[in-house]
């Protein structure tokens, strides 16, 4: 199965995205292969904003229909924001991962650990290699 | 190696996702659990059921043989055909399995097991078998689907001849009856797991692929067991090894209504259900709905005046849009209760299941 993964972002082999944003912060999604998987996504939590993150840390949950699931922060930093329309339509993370499904956004974030992350074509192999 | 039903490769073409149920590879879905679960409520969707396990029950003395091995009694079944729920008790009372127990005559019988428990159910029924003179079959040349919603009934009936489409559509709830087609091996009853009208089907498993794919064609929705968890838990219906095992009793788990006390006959388990409701039954099964945002999970702490309980199932209600549980807490919790999830402790409020039937809410939101 084919999943969408746009060139301009970077992931992890946990299946988060990761986008630059022009003022320096990095906003952070599953990826749509996770969506997938996950199945019909019913409620996110997404963690506060002000709460500093390693790299690697649980700390948002996705509920799918028939569980739950951890996304893991790709990069240390400080919770800028988190997507509030999610509070009411959990399902954009189904229609939309790249998009209006984002999770939440991190401030102060290291550069070069940002271009550390896999890039496309890396998560693309990543893909290719753990298929069924 | 994980079991697969006649219908395996089937699922497969038609883009399920399989996961291990009980030893089975069976759909979870075939694409939109939501989906599969709307088309229940609504129209009418189909499950491949033939993990679980029919077991016929043959002999002059069956009657009385059930009647001891069974907490409910099937000497209510008066007319031909009618089906029971029932647990399956070992001494203590605990349950073994939940089952549904068909009558064809005085002398036999068929019982309907879930598959993970198909095997242990086997050995102790056919070691209590033996003093009766009773035949224990496991039927394993049988395959078994499912067809459940509003519109169930008329849409698969359409695809019978005509003397069996009269016949089955005549079918009482929760009853059922061998179909001529097949030379009398399939037999159909309005039976079910999803708090819809419907029908579950039994036929010779060769023949399963060519129903399957005539009720597909017949526009009934295929749907995978994450549909058929979230139509059975807002339909108030216990999912074995989940809501009820052998640490429970049916007095525990919301199931006092299949045991009959009444008329007085020795079953296995009575004495000790008795002597458990002489002292009083120490815990409840009771529905929750979560107050707040977020989803109830099976083994999440409910907290209560009365002490501390534990969800036994729970999930997001697609029809609802709130999410709903089973949990097992103290005889005298009572409202207000809140369940720890993940570390965070959220409101919720004990409801009388079913949640949902006949696709209406049954409960105030």
């Amino acid at each position: 199965m084919s999943s969408n993964v746009p060139a301009e972002l970077r992931y992890t082999k946990s299946h988060e995205w990761v986008r630059r944003n022009p003022d320096g912060s990095v906003t952070v999604g599953i990826t749509d292969h996770a969506q997938h998987a996950l199945g019909d996504i019913v409620f996110a939590e997404a963690p506060d904003a002000g709460r500093a993150v390693a790299a690697g840390e649980a700390c948002a949950v996705v509920e799918s229909v028939k569980a739950a699931s951890d996304v893991y922060s790709p990069l240390a930093g400080e919770v800028a924001g988190a997507n509030a329309a999610l509070g009411e339509t959990p399902e954009l993370i189904n229609t939309d991962p790249y998009g209006a499904g984002w999770l939440f956004t991190l401030k102060a974030v290291d550069a070069a650990a940002v271009d550390a992350l896999l890039d496309a074509a890396a998560y693309d192999a990543f893909l290719e290699e753990t298929a069924e | 190696m994980p079991l697969e039903t006649p219908l395996h490769a089937r699922h497969r073409e038609l883009g399920a996702r399989l996961v291990d149920f009980g030893g089975w590879d069976m759909p979870l879905h075939y694409g939109s659990q939501i989906e599969e679960h709307h088309a229940v409520r609504r129209d009418a969707g189909m499950f491949d059921v033939s993990h679980m396990r029919a077991v016929d029950i043959a002999g002059e003395r069956a009657t009385e043989f059930l009647r001891q091995l069974l907490a409910n009694d099937v000497a209510r079944l008066s007319t031909p055909g009618k089906a029971l729920y029932s647990c399956l008790l070992n001494d203590a009372g605990g349950v073994l399995d939940d089952l549904i127990v068909y009558h064809h005559d005085a002398r036999n019988f068929r019982l309907v097991v879930n598959a993970g428990t198909a095997d242990k159910d086997l050995a102790w029924i056919a070691a209590r078998a033996a003093p009766f003179g009773v035949a224990v079959t496991a039927r394993g040349d049988l395959a078994m689907v499912a067809v459940q919603g509003p519109n169930a009934r008329q849409k698969t009936a359409a695809l019978l001849p005509a003397a069996d489409r009269d016949a089955a559509l005549a079918l009482p709830v929760f009853a059922g009856s061998a179909l001529g087609t097949l030379d009398g091996r399939a037999f159909i009853a309005r039976t079910g797991y999803t708090g819809e009208d419907g029908f579950e089907i039994m036929l010779p498993a060769e023949h399963v692929l060519d129903l399957w794919n005539r009720l597909l064609a017949a526009g009934i929705r295929p749907c995978g067991l994450g549909a058929r968890d979230t139509l059975r838990l807002e339909a108030g219906m216990n999912l074995y090894g989940n809501d009820m095992s052998e640490a429970s009793t049916p007095l525990e788990s919301g199931l006092a209504w299949t045991v009959a006390f009444e008329p007085p006959r020795e079953f296995i388990g009575r004495s000790a259900l008795a002597a458990q409701r002489a002292a009083g039954v120490p815990r409840k099964l009771v529905g929750l709905l979560l107050e707040d945002k977020g989803v109830l999970r099976a083994h999440q702490p409910v907290l209560t005046a009365a002490g501390a309980g534990e969800i036994t199932s729970g999930t997001y209600s697609p029809t609802l849009e709130r999410s709903i549980a089973l949990a097992r807490v103290p005889a005298g919790a009572a409202d207000p209760v809140e369940v720890d999830i993940r570390g965070k402790r959220l409101r919720a409020r004990i409801v009388r299941p079913p949640f949902v039937r006949n696709g209406k809410a049954l409960i105030s939101l």
